[in-house]
Formats: structure tokens, sequence, C-alpha cells
């Protein structure tokens, strides 16, 4: 019986804990339809004035576009070198293979800042610092190991037999790949598709180092409004990334339900 | 042609373009800051003899140490009881858990710093409800100190550590726990006994990862600190944009690098590392 009491008392503990991650996030909701000038709870009177600067801003829309295009692009070089290169580790399986993957898998686990230095370091005399270019591939190297962790995942379910029995009836390798290989290994390229989204459109300290002025990306713009502390344009733009968040996160679980389904059918 | 086939796999062609862009672009940077700390601004040791010299770089070493280490425990211990929670109740509540501890998962880094500002500042939210409800006369200051920064931290730092704890604690055997049961011991012995060290692999990973991950953590002390509470990280960005000083910079990174690596030797002796962080990505 003690053990019941116990369980029971934890599992409300838990949910208490689960509501404290979530909730504190929605105060930006509120502070956001204020109807002052300043960061401020709203007193009765309810405004939208703050969306309407954050969508007629020049500054805000150039960061949101400059933002988009910098997490497609890095989402899409890094999920074809990301899947290529899982690919080619499970191909070979050896022991070198293993140690090139936990190499591989370093730019996730090493601390931002000190990737932030190295890519500041080299994009100095690269000349890549404040381009999209730089921007571009400094996240490309940070998002990759994602896609290498989930396309692997999905690799490691798959049957090595089918790829064999598609060359034994004529496909060529590039063929194989293409149409044997690649949709079943789909979820685990689209999971990891759209965590290097995610990675490169929230990335905030190496970008800090390697953007100036020319590129100016929103989680630089929410910084600099963060560390600013008086503008509610940052509170207005919180919302909408709340929002962004939500929506990816439910297509995700549609997508991922879909899998499921697919795999036990 | 041929015969070099013989001796490499054709797998490697198509590893190849990510691993030389990493090389190239990430890991020749890094050796290269290993090296400027043994040689800016001039050849030797001097940056490391400076730890033994300054106090302020011993301080912001220690302060980041303890509050990477209280940051640790708090995250581990709560995220353990999120996870045991989690593995004891129906699918469809532990669903709904899952949900949630997701969605915090991925919400912006910014937007939760922003607002724990409206919430922990000296006008902010916590503060006026606590005054209101006349519980305090004056405000606390959850700012601007090692608290707010210790409570921006572990409620970032929560779903790492119950990722690698839910994937230990959904390997174990039910049966095990039974069988402590029948043989006449206590709950609290069961668990204590049993299933607490049945789950050491998930606990050492989960407490490294949260240590890894605090350890370089720049955004929230950077904020909530206020400038108050320095950690190296901040420190880092300091010496390199603002004092110009790579040597300095070069050595603190240097010691978190390795401090890191070291951790995550050890971490591979009890969880795959790809296990642990393919948990973390999903």
């Amino acid at each position: 019986m003690r053990g019941g009491l116990f369980s029971l008392f934890n599992r409300v503990g838990a949910w208490v804990l689960l509501l404290f991650l979530v909730t504190p996030a929605l105060i930006a909701i509120p502070v956001s339809l204020t109807p002052k000038r300043f960061l401020s709870m709203p007193q009765g009177e309810l405004s939208l004035r703050h969306f309407e600067k954050l969508f007629t801003s020049q500054e805000w829309l150039s960061s949101f576009f400059q933002s988009g295009v910098i997490a497609v692009s890095t989402s899409v070089l890094a999920t074809t070198l990301g899947t290529l290169c899982a690919i080619g580790l499970w191909r070979v399986s050896s022991k070198y293979s293993e140690l090139v993957r936990a190499f591989l898998l370093l730019p996730l686990i090493i601390p931002h800042i000190i990737s932030a230095m190295a890519f500041y370091r080299l994009w100095i005399p690269l000349g890549l610092l404040d381009s999209y270019a730089g921007l571009i591939l400094a996240h490309t190297i940070l998002a990759a190991p994602m896609v290498l962790i989930t396309v692997s995942a999905s690799l490691a379910t798959f049957d090595p037999k089918l790829e064999q029995a598609s060359k034994n009836l004529g496909a060529s390798n590039w063929t194989t790949m293409r149409r044997v290989i690649l949709p079943s290994i789909k979820p685990g390229v689209f999971a990891g598709a759209l965590f290097a989204f995610i990675l490169s459109w929230d990335e905030i300290v190496v970008t800090l180092f390697i953007s100036k002025f020319s590129v100016y990306t929103l989680p630089r713009r929410m910084w600099n409004g963060i560390r600013e502390n008086t503008d509610p344009t940052v509170a207005a733009a919180a919302v909408v990334l709340i929002a962004i968040t939500l929506i990816a996160f439910v297509i995700f679980a549609i997508q991922s339900r879909r899998n499921t389904n697919n795999t036990a059918s | 042609m041929n015969a070099l086939r013989k001796h490499i796999h054709p797998g490697w062609l198509i590893i190849a373009p990510l691993l030389v862009m990493v090389m190239a672009l990430y890991l020749g940077p890094i050796l290269n800051i290993l090296w400027l700390s043994v040689t800016d601004p001039e050849p030797g040791f001097g940056n490391y003899a400076k730890l033994g010299e300054s106090d302020a770089l011993i301080r912001i070493l220690w302060t980041t140490v303890r509050i990477c280490i209280i940051t640790t425990v708090f995250s581990v211990t709560l995220g353990y009881s999120i996870a045991y929670a989690m593995m004891h109740c129906h699918q469809r509540q532990k669903n709904y858990m899952l949900t949630l501890l997701l969605v915090s998962f991925w919400i912006s880094i910014l937007v939760r710093t922003f607002s724990w500002l409206m919430l922990l500042g000296r006008r902010g939210l916590v503060n006026v409800a606590l005054e209101d409800i006349g519980l305090i006369a004056e405000p606390i200051a959850f700012m601007r100190n090692e608290l707010g920064v210790l409570i921006g931290m572990i409620h970032y730092m929560i779903p790492y550590a119950v990722l690698p704890l839910l994937v230990s604690m959904q390997a174990i055997d039910q049966r095990v726990m039974d069988a402590s049961r029948n043989l006449g011991a206590s709950g609290s012995q069961t668990f204590l006994r049993i299933y607490l060290p049945l789950t050491k692999p998930g606990l050492v990973a989960s407490t490294l990862l949260v240590f890894i991950l605090s350890l370089g953590f720049y955004v929230t002390p950077a904020v909530l600190g206020g400038g108050k509470v320095l950690m190296v990280a901040e420190y880092i960005s300091v010496q390199l944009l603002v004092t110009l000083q790579w040597g300095t910079a070069a050595m603190l990174a240097a010691l978190m690098l390795f401090g890191v690596l070291a951790m995550l030797w050890i971490m591979s002796r009890f969880m795959k590392l790809s296990t642990v962080f393919g948990g973390a990505a999903r």
C-alpha cells in the first residue's frame, strides 16, 4: 500500500513539474497584448498593436525571411549530406566507420560556445563572416549529426537483403538507393530534416559570433530585444514562435503516427 | 582504381562529403584553438599559468562548476521522478506526459528566457502576485543572481535529463520487481535495492549529459545572471568579442573541451552514445 501511495504522490509531482516546464512560456501571450509601449502586463484593455508592428516592421520581416532561408538551406544540405553519410556508414559497418560515426556526432555535444569560436576563427580568413553561406555552413555542421542519428535509427530496422535483392534483379547502385533504400528510411530522413530546420531556426550562440549587420536572423533580433528589455514587439515575436513550434510539433506527431501505422499494418 | 576498390569499401565515397566538410571546417579550427592556447600571445603555458595567478579566473571556473553541479542534481532528481511516473501509469496518461515534455523541449530557448525575464523581474509577475496576496513586503531578487540562473537552467535541462532515464527504465523487466516483492521485500526496499541500481546506466548518462550541456550554456546565464553571474561561456565571448584576447579564451575552451571529452568517454562506458543522443533528439 505504501508503494501505491508513493506512486500516486510521485505522479502528482510529475504532473506539476511537467506543467512547470510548459506554462512559463505562455506569459508571452498576455504581455504581447499590452496596449502600452513598454513591456508590461495588460490591465483591462488589450491591443494587437505589437503584432501589427511585428508584421509591418521592415526589420522583423527581414529577420523572419533570413532565418527562413538559412533554416531551409541548412535543412536541405544537412539532410542530404547526413543521409548519404548514414547510408555509407551502415554499408561499411567496420571498426573505422564506428569511429567516424562517433567523430561526426561531436558537433552536437561540444558546447556551442566552442563551436562558435571555431567558426569565428576560420570564417575571418575565409571571408564568410556575416554572410548567408557562412551561417548555412556552420548550421549544417551542427545539424548534420541529428540527421545521422535519425537516419541511422531507421536503417537499423531496414533489411539488408532487400538491397541485395534489388541488385540481383539488375538495379544499379543509384536505382537501389532511390527506389529501395530511401523509401524505407523516409521517416528517419523526415525527422532529421525537421530537427535540422529547428536547430538552425533557433540557433543563437554561433549566430552571435558570425553574423553582424547584413545577416540578422530572428533569434539574433530577439536576443537584442531581450537584452534591451523594453519593446513588447519581442513578446509578439515570442508568441509567433510558440505558435510555429506547436504547428511543427503537430505535423511531426501526425507524421510519426502515420509511420507507426504503416509499419504495423 | 579496381585495386583501390578492393581495399576501400565503396560506402566511404558517400561518407566522404560530410566527413571532409567537418574535418576542414570544424576539426581544423578547433585544433587551431588548442594550438592558440599554447602560442598566443607568446609560446608556452602562460595562459594555463594564469589559472594559478588570477583569482578572477578561478572564481569564474568555480561559479561555473558550482552552478553546473546544482543544476545537474536538481534536473536529474526531478527528471527521475517524471520518468518514473511516466513508466508507471496508463498508456494514455503517458502519451499526454510525453507530449508536454516534448513541447517544452521544442520551445525556443529565447522564448523561454524571455518568459523568465517577465516572470522573475523586480516588477515581474511572480513578485507582483506574491505582494498582492501579502506573502512578501519587498520584491524578492530572483534575477541578476545565481537563483535566477539556476531556475532558468534547471527548467531547460529537465527534459534532457528525462529522456536517457526513460530509455533505461524501458529496458527493465518488470518481473524482477514482482519477484522481489514475492520474496518479501517492501516497496521501498525493492525500489532502493533493485530498481534504482538497474537504472544506473540511465542515471549516469543523464547526469553527464546535463552536466556537459550546462557547462557550455550561454544564453540563460547571460540574460538571467544580468552580468552578476559570470560563467565560462560568457567570459569566453567577452574575451573574444570585446577584449580580443584569444589566448585566454582558447585556454578556457581547451579546458572545457577536454572536460567534455573525458565525460563523454565515461558516458560511453555506461550507455551507447547514439542511444543517449538518439533519445535526446527524439
